[in-house]
This record gives C-alpha cells, sequence and structure tokens, in this order.
C-alpha cells in the first residue's frame, strides 16, 4: 500500500498562523512560486499586481510551497492559483471558502489561502463567508473588491455604490452595498483588514499580518477592473488626493491623515460613533489611537462605518481587527485527538465497534 | 388459566401521540425479540412535527414491528395487533387491522373532546363498532398512574410511564424476555431515580396485569427463527451505514471527513458518527448543504476521504460541488437516504424517487457511479463498497437508501471486520513522467491504464503540486483547455471511467429455481434498493401458489452489471416494483431496448408484500403462451 508521511490525526497545533506549516530548507524565492501557465487578466488589470506582491511576499514566510494550497471561487480573480506553483484548486462560484474549511481542517501542515472576489465572496458564497468567519477557521482570504462582476462582463455587484448604472441596471441599482470590513466584523471575524491592489509594499505589510494571525484572515483589496469600473478607487489611489482619501490605520498610532496631517479620527464618548475632524478643532489628544487588539468588535465596526458607501472618496485603510480566539481546525483535530489518544482504533477495536453492545450468539447446530 | 397458543408470526403496530412514546416502545419489543432470537423488521412511522397538536391525526406515531420464526422480508402490510393510546391513532391505524384482529386500546384517553377532535360522534370503543375485532379497552393511563404513585411524581409524568405499562402487558401477552428493558430503563433514567423507578414499575406491572386478571384468554409464543450460527445484533439502516463508513476508512488507513447538514431521514448518520472520532472520523455540521459537500471535497483534496450524507432536497443542493468533484476526479461519498418527494415532500415517509436525479441531475456530460442498500444491514456493506469504488476510482459515489431502511431495524449476522479486504489509497509520491529535457515532471492527469484513474496527489508531497478546478483539463497536464477534441476526449473519458467499473463488480444474481418438472419462469421481478424485502416476500408468496416467478436484486446502478441486458432478455416479462414513477424501467428501457413492466407505488410507504403478490399472479397468469416452435421447415 502507498502510503506518505502525513501528520497523524490531530495534532492540536496552536501559534501563529503558520505553526504547524513544515519550513523550506531551501530559501525560496518569486520564481518558486510561479507556475508554468500564461497569466490571462485584462492588460492593466488590478489582479497582476496582488498575484506580483503575494509571489513576492510567500517566500518570506519559509513555508515548503507543497505545503501552500490555494483554493478559489469563480470571477476574473478566481483564475489566481493557476499562476502560482503551489496545491491549488480552481472551484465553483461561491464556495471556496467552504472547501477550504475542509482542507485546513484536514490539514495542520498546510497553509491555506482562499482568493475570491466581491460577488463570489458577498453575494453567491455570502453565507459561507460568514460561518467561515463565525467559526475562525485558519484560512487567509483574500478577497479583490473591484465593486463590479468582471467575468460575466459589467454587471452590478453586491458592492456597486447605490445608483450605479451597468448592463442589468441601466436606470441604476436600486440595493445597497455591502461593506465587506463591515460585514466581516459583523461576524465577528479575528483578522479584518483592508488594502489597495496598487500599494505593494502595504499589500504586502497586510499580508504578512493575516499569514501572521491564526484563524480566518479576511483581506479586503480594493481593486481596480480597468475595463468595467475604471477608477473606482482613484481618489485612494491617485497622488493628488489620497492623502485625504486613505484614513490609515496603524496600530498603536493615533488616526490622522490628510495633508500636512490635519485631519484625524475622534470617536463620540456617548454614541462610540467615529466621525472625521480637522485636528485643530480637537487637538491631537482627542483622536482616537488605533487599537486593532480591542476584543468588542464594535470599535473596529465603528471604524469601518468611516468608509464611503456610494463612490469612493474616502477610506480607512490597514487591519481594522486583529484578536486572538480559538481556531475551529485546531478545535476539531483536539476533539479527534482526545477520542484517540490512549484508545485503539485498530482491528479489534473496530470489531468492538461494529459488535456494539447488544449482541447475541445463534448456534444451529444444537438442532 | 391462559392458554398458550404458537404462531409462526404476528404483527404489531404501537400507535399513540407523538409525544407518547411509541418509537420508544416498538424499539424495545424489537431488542427484545431479536434478543429471544425472532427474525425481526420494523417500520416506525412518524409525523414531521415534533408535537403536532395532541390528540389530532396529523400527530399521530406509529411503529410497526414483524417477528416471526422463519426469516421474513418485511414488516407486514397489516397488524395483527394494534396498541391505542388515543382515538387518533385508533382512527389513523385501524383500517389497516383486518378483521378479527386484537386490538388494546387506553380509555383514559377516550374523552368526548378527544372523541370530537378526530370526528367520532360517539366512542367506537363502546358503540359496537368494533364487534369484529377482538377489542380490548383498558384504562392504561389509570394503571399506570396508581402504580407508581409511591414515586411522588405529577399525574403528568406518572401518566408518561403508560407506554411502558402496555409494553410490560404485550411482553406478557407474547413471552417477551424483559431483562434487556429492565437493564434499558435503569441506564437510561440513571440520573432520575424517579422517573427511572416509575418506568420499571409500570412496565413490570403491565407484564403482571396480563399475567393476573383473566382479560386475556390467550397468550402467545413465537419461536426463535433458525438462522446460520454466528453473533447477531438488530441494527437499522443508517447505525449499518455509520458503521460501514467507519470500517471502510479503517481498511483504507486514512482519516474520514464527515460534512453534512442535518436533514430528515439522513442526520442519524452524521450524530453517529460524530461519536466515533476515535476511529479518526472529523464531522463537520456545515451551515448549508452545499458547504457540507464542499468541505468534504476539500478535505478528500487534502487526502481524507471525504463523505456527505443528505436527503433529496439536499442531492439538488449539492449538485454543482458533485459536478466538481467529477471533473477533479477526487474520491468522494455522497449518501442520500431518499425520502417521499418532490420539494419538501413528507420528510418521513419513504421513496425511491431520486434514482434519475442522483443519475442525471447535473450539468454537463457529469458520469457518477450509484449503488444502492437494499436491507438495513445492507447499508454496512454498501458504505464500504461506496469508499472502495470512489478510492480505487477517483470519483464521487453516490448511495442510495431511503427512510424505510434507514429507519427499519433488522438481525444482523455481525461481519468479522478482518474479513473485509484493504482499500489502497495509492497517494502519489512522485514524479509520473519527464519533460522534453529529461526532467522529471508530474502530470496530475495521467490516468491508471486499466482503470483510466488519474493519481491521487495531496498537499504536502513535495513536487507534485498541481492545480485542479472546475474548468475542463488538457489530458495529462489537467491545464485549462477550450480545445474541442481535447473537450471530447475528456468526456468520453470520464464517461469510459465510469462505464469501465462494471469490470471491477459482480454480475447480478438471478434467484431462479427450476420446477420439478424442469420448466423455467418466464417472468422476472426486478428490483432496486428498499423494495428487496417486499418483492422477495411477495416471490415467495407467488411460488408458494405453485406459480413460477424469478428474482434478482441490483446494487449496482450505475454502472449496472454485465450480464444485466441478457438476464434480462432471457424473460418473456420483467416486472419492475420501485416506489417511484418507474424510473429504474426507464432507464432499462433505454439501455437495453427491453420492454419492462413498471410496477410504481408512491404513497410514501414500501410496496405492499400481499398486494405486490396478488399483482404478480394476475401478470403471470395473463402471460400469453409462448408462440409454438415451429420447426427450420415448418
Amino acid at each position: 500500500m502507498t502510503t506518505i508521511d502525513r501528520p497523524s490525526i490531530g495534532s492540536g497545533v496552536r501559534g501563529g498562523g503558520l505553526a504547524g506549516v513544515p519550513l523550506s530548507l531551501e530559501p525560496l524565492t518569486r520564481k518558486d512560486f510561479t507556475s508554468d501557465q500564461e497569466v490571462r487578466w485584462c492588460p492593466g488589470c488590478g489582479d497582476y499586481a496582488v498575484l506580483a506582491a503575494f509571489q513576492g511576499f510567500m517566500p518570506e514566510l519559509g513555508i515548503k510551497k507543497e505545503n501552500t494550497v490555494i483554493v478559489s471561487g469563480i470571477g476574473c480573480s478566481s483564475r489566481f492559483p493557476y499562476y502560482v506553483d503551489s496545491f491549488g484548486m480552481h472551484s465553483i462560484h461561491g464556495r471556496a471558502t467552504a472547501i477550504a474549511t475542509g482542507v485546513a481542517t484536514a490539514r495542520p501542515d498546510a497553509a491555506v489561502f482562499v482568493i475570491t472576489g466581491d460577488g463570489d465572496a458577498l453575494s453567491i458564497g455570502g453565507n459561507h463567508l460568514i460561518h467561515i468567519l463565525r467559526r475562525n477557521v485558519n484560512v487567509t482570504i483574500l478577497l479583490f473588491n473591484n465593486r463590479i462582476y468582471g467575468l460575466t462582463k459589467g454587471q452590478y455587484s453586491p458592492t456597486s455604490e447605490l445608483g450605479k448604472v451597468t448592463k442589468t441596471t441601466p436606470l441604476g441599482s436600486l440595493d445597497n452595498p455591502f461593506n465587506p470590513v463591515s460585514l466581516a466584523i459583523g461576524a465577528e471575524a479575528t483578522f479584518v483588514a483592508r488594502t489597495i491592489d496598487s500599494d505593494r509594499k502595504h499589500l504586502t505589510s497586510v499580508l504578512r499580518a493575516a499569514a501572521a494571525h491564526r484563524g480566518t484572515s479576511l483581506v479586503e483589496i480594493y481593486q481596480n477592473c480597468p475595463i468595467f469600473n475604471d477608477d473606482a478607487f482613484a481618489a485612494v489611489k491617485d497622488r493628488e488626493t489620497s492623502a485625504d482619501a486613505i484614513i490609515p490605520l496603524t496600530h498603536g498610532e493615533p488616526i490622522r491623515f490628510g495633508e500636512g496631517l490635519r485631519l484625524g479620527v475622534v470617536r463620540d464618548s456617548r454614541t462610540g460613533e467615529f466621525s472625521v475632524v480637522e485636528v485643530d478643532a480637537v487637538g491631537v489628544d482627542a483622536l482616537v489611537v488605533h487599537d486593532a487588539h480591542i476584543q468588542d468588535p464594535s470599535y473596529a465596526f465603528g471604524l469601518s462605518r468611516l468608509t464611503d458607501a456610494g463612490v469612493l472618496h474616502r477610506a480607512p485603510i490597514g487591519v481594522f481587527r486583529d484578536v486572538e480566539a480559538p481556531a475551529y481546525d485546531d478545535l476539531a483535530r483536539d476533539q479527534v485527538a482526545l477520542a484517540t489518544s490512549g484508545r485503539s482504533h485498530d482491528e479489534a477495536a473496530l470489531q468492538d465497534l461494529v459488535n456494539g453492545g447488544d449482541t447475541w450468539l445463534v448456534d444451529d447446530t444444537e438442532d | 388459566m391462559t392458554e398458550v397458543r404458537t404462531l409462526d408470526r404476528v404483527v404489531i403496530r404501537f400507535a399513540g401521540d407523538s409525544g407518547d412514546g411509541m418509537q420508544l416502545t416498538g424499539d424495545r419489543f424489537t431488542a427484545d425479540s431479536a434478543v429471544f432470537g425472532n427474525d425481526i423488521s420494523t417500520l416506525p412511522n412518524f409525523p414531521a412535527e415534533i408535537r403536532a397538536p395532541a390528540g389530532t391525526l396529523p400527530g399521530v406515531s406509529s411503529f410497526q414491528l414483524h417477528f416471526a420464526n422463519y426469516d421474513i422480508m418485511t414488516p407486514g402490510d397489516r397488524p395483527d395487533v394494534l396498541v391505542a393510546m388515543n382515538p387518533a391513532a385508533l382512527k389513523a391505524n385501524i383500517a389497516d387491522v383486518p378483521r378479527g384482529g386484537l386490538i388494546i386500546a387506553d380509555t383514559a384517553d377516550f374523552t368526548t373532546r378527544n372523541l370530537a377532535k378526530v370526528g367520532y360522534a360517539a366512542n367506537p370503543l363502546e358503540d359496537g363498532s368494533l364487534d369484529d375485532y377482538q377489542l380490548h379497552a383498558l384504562d392504561l393511563t389509570g394503571m399506570t398512574v396508581a402504580a407508581v404513585k409511591e414515586f411522588g411524581l405529577s399525574r403528568k409524568d406518572a401518566s408518561r410511564a403508560k407506554n411502558m405499562f402496555s409494553l410490560g402487558l404485550l411482553s406478557w401477552l407474547y413471552h417477551r424476555p424483559t431483562e434487556g428493558t429492565l437493564a434499558f430503563l435503569t441506564t437510561k433514567f440513571a440520573n432520575k431515580p424517579a422517573i427511572r423507578d416509575a418506568n420499571v414499575t409500570a412496565f413490570k406491572t403491565g407484564f403482571a396485569f396480563g399475567e393476573t386478571t383473566e382479560v386475556f384468554a390467550v397468550s402467545y409464543e413465537v419461536a426463535p427463527a433458525p438462522m446460520p450460527s454466528g453473533r447477531y445484533r438488530q441494527v437499522s439502516g443508517n447505525l449499518a451505514m455509520s458503521l460501514g463508513l467507519v470500517a471502510a476508512a479503517r481498511k483504507a488507513d486514512l482519516p474520514m471527513f464527515l460534512g453534512s447538514y442535518p436533514i430528515t431521514p439522513a442526520s442519524d448518520i452524521l450524530q453517529e458518527l460524530s461519536k466515533h472520532k476515535r476511529f479518526g472520523i472529523t464531522t463537520f455540521q456545515a451551515e448549508d448543504e452545499i458547504a457540507g459537500v464542499g468541505a468534504a471535497l476539500g478535505a478528500s483534496f487534502a487526502g481524507h476521504i471525504g463523505v456527505t450524507t443528505t436527503s433529496g432536497p439536499g442531492m439538488a443542493l449539492k449538485a454543482e460541488t458533485i459536478g466538481l468533484g467529477v471533473m477533479t476526479e477526487l474520491p468522494l461519498v455522497i449518501i442520500d437516504v431518499q425520502r417521499a418527494g418532490p420539494s419538501t415532500g413528507m420528510p418521513t415517509k419513504t421513496e425511491q424517487a431520486d434514482l434519475l436525479q442522483v443519475m442525471f441531475g447535473r450539468n454537463g456530460e457529469s458520469p457518477v457511479p450509484v449503488i444502492a442498500a437494499s436491507t438495513p444491514a445492507d447499508c454496512f456493506d454498501t458504505a464500504i463498497e461506496a469508499v472502495r469504488i470512489a478510492v480505487k476510482y477517483r470519483t464521487p459515489v453516490i448511495v442510495l437508501s431511503d427512510g424505510y431502511i434507514a429507519n427499519g431495524a433488522e438481525p444482523w449476522q455481525v461481519p468479522d471486520v478482518s474479513a473485509i479486504p484493504p482499500i489502497d489509497p495509492g497517494f502519489a509520491t512522485e514524479a509520473n513522467a519527464t519533460d522534453a529535457a529529461g526532467k522529471p515532471l508530474f502530470l496530475p492527469y495521467l490516468r491508471d491504464e486499466e482503470t483510466l484513474a488519474r493519481p491521487w496527489a495531496i498537499p504536502g508531497t513535495a513536487g507534485l503540486q498541481h492545480r485542479i478546478g472546475g474548468i475542463e483539463k488538457a489530458r495529462d497536464t489537467g491545464a485549462v483547455s477550450y480545445d474541442p477534441a481535447n473537450h471530447e476526449e475528456m468526456v468520453r473519458t470520464r464517461q469510459a471511467k465510469v462505464d469501465g467499473i462494471v469490470r471491477d463488480i459482480p454480475d447480478v444474481v438471478v434467484d431462479d429455481p427450476t420446477a420439478p418438472d424442469g420448466t423455467r419462469a418466464r417472468t422476472l421481478v426486478l428490483g432496486w434498493g428498499s423494495t428487496y424485502g417486499p418483492i422477495a416476500a411477495a416471490v415467495r408468496r407467488v411460488r408458494n401458489t405453485g406459480r413460477q416467478v424469478a428474482q434478482a436484486h441490483l446494487r449496482h446502478l450505475n454502472p449496472f452489471p454485465a450480464n444485466l441486458g441478457e438476464v434480462l432478455r432471457a424473460y418473456d416479462r420483467v416486472i419492475v416494483p420501485e416506489m417511484n414513477l418507474g424510473q429504474l424501467a426507464l432507464l432499462l428501457r433505454g439501455k437495453y431496448l427491453v420492454d419492462v413492466h413498471s410496477y410504481s407505488r408512491v404513497r410514501g410507504l414500501p410496496i405492499s408484500l400481499s398486494e405486490l403478490a396478488r399483482d404478480l399472479e394476475l401478470e403471470i397468469d395473463a402471460l400469453p403462451e409462448p408462440a409454438p416452435f415451429e420447426g427450420a421447415f415448418a
């Protein structure tokens, strides 16, 4: 019988997001994480930048590439796994998070990533998304949000702004958009961050924090679709406007931004509501000092509400929430390990199980 | 002095309100009869509502048990004995009791209000309408409450022990052993001494009541049934399915991952397997049917045996993921415990109408092996066979069971697990090709020449990184391909792989005893799944009339056994009884161009053996004489 080494049932690992994943003996490079497949996104697509940042960042983790598993759903970004030389599954629409739950629970020695989009994760896969978040399965989710359906050629998505004119909404869309960060925090996700496709340095820093987090990490990536929704994130990407548009979240730092750092974020002590103010009007000491480790999700949720729901002019960028909580897959493996430890599961034990408690013997030779 | 009469077989139906504990009463009578050595077959029948309004017809829950001194095939069509705990239970079941049958009714619940609730103008226990039956109208509740008075329970709690009083009475009436039920009650209520004592006392008092009163002139004995030597236990289909899955996982020496969502009548399997983590079983109660099968497929990709369990509505939801399993060619076991449909249908009632759904209910050409269990105990072997095929051929496999065998129980000669053959996962461990430069290369879709199965390469295996998915695969490399010729080749290859399993499954066996005068049957009855019991019983009855009839039963529904066409063509008439509108018949006609006759019943109940036997006799008698042989020179 062919067998290969794999960890025994339920190793119950704890620690960082990658604890339990074997390290590569040789240092790896970007090239090691590049497959032989030709990348086929539209010219100028934000996905290229994310892929390049991901491939550049993976060697830094030091893990074996054969212990990396990338699961995606359906949509432009979901082609991602084909381009990375790891184990990968380009699955079906909306279900990547469910499939990844199975992979992560089965294998404590795998670093599991989910690649998904705003339609994939928030429309058809919305149910699975909130459930992987509440369970806190040790998976890193990269949610490429371009606020449009690209692969089906330009229909509005669950993050498109109200009134958006698209092929299916010639008179403007009627449904309120989701704010993915608010949704994730509402599901009590333990790690929630937002970054921008074109800011490689920030994107990489967020990926680093996400991979280090044990449990589900949700990273929303503002990603430009140059064909069907160009410049949806222009405000946060253009040098001329970005200073006033990006509310930077850095753990331990006052939340302060804008030309000459003239703007800041304060919190109403009575309602808990956050707002943007002129620093001169309130004084530096009145500003919120960002704390991503606050257990109560209402803090991070409140911050997430500073995001424009309509056409984007301003949004917080960075790690909203990073708290420790037990990961579902660790606990599930613990239960199996506990049940297995010190108890045989050999053939005799199997025979006992099949026999059950109530058996009787028939001896037909007596007749 | 009570006369003791010996019977070959008895059918008892316990009926009451959903909250009256009829299922438990039936279970206990079954267990005691099984341990006594009778052959048994059971039919639990309960409403989908957990507590329908008390005393109403929709709230009636019943448990039918057939026990005998010979091997029986079904839980029986009509009860010889009806235990009715209230007017609704009487009204809902009386039509099934043959004239002369025994009726034991609890008078306590036959109040004016309860009678009116189900439309009785007068009390049937008193108005003479049951004169054709042996009626015993007894105050079971009153006697129970009086018997358990000393334990200080409320009247409500005290009266709840009435099911044990009636079980005690029936145990006396049919000479059942009592140790099993007494031990059961002691364990079950170990933490509630008053409840325990009340139930034990009620049971014993019921037994003593039968013994000491002269209400019953006759008691009955049913001798043990002759069975092959060995160790036996009682098993339901869902339990046997669960045990089969555990056994298969151990035989493959692999961890198993069950991803499921609770659904009637399949939930028992999820519940049962969640108790067996010590055998390396992980159970995941997902947020929905789709996530259940999705997580199972993910676990399969990761090297576990992925399993999901469901019923018809869940199958509909899982269809797309099963298609992904077909495309990615990963092992996956899907268990469909069928129930009456369409839509929500009748969740607690049985049917076999998912056959065409599981055969064809996916987009594209999406072949999946399908196998079906025929009896409660047969679920064990069926589960192992499903895992074997899934692992060997790297394919989803669908197992069909149904509510009848899932909840029904029978005695089972416990198999020797060491005799079950091992299942070889055969994981890929190294490159299987070389590139143009002579470097080792892993081709995830390079197939085994015999089985056409692709390699199962799991994460953590150095050098075997690869990407799979739902998009069409190029042959060998598994890369994305839109090439027309490649698609046609892959569609045909996936079909050929499933078709090729025919070489790996046994021929269908025909039971066709030749008559002493050498004449052979001209009629074949062919079934699949849970109709095995009623068909076998009906065939036995037909043969007892001197008529000849052959019987065959299918486990493998896709692919069909190699000899099936030949078998069908060997008979002048083929009759296919099914609990649907002729789904297997449609498949047989399409594949073999044989004019099979469909016999269909869709009542949410097993096919009635007496009705089937009668109809078979009519069909056999109506079969025209074969044309006289005319020699070559005529």
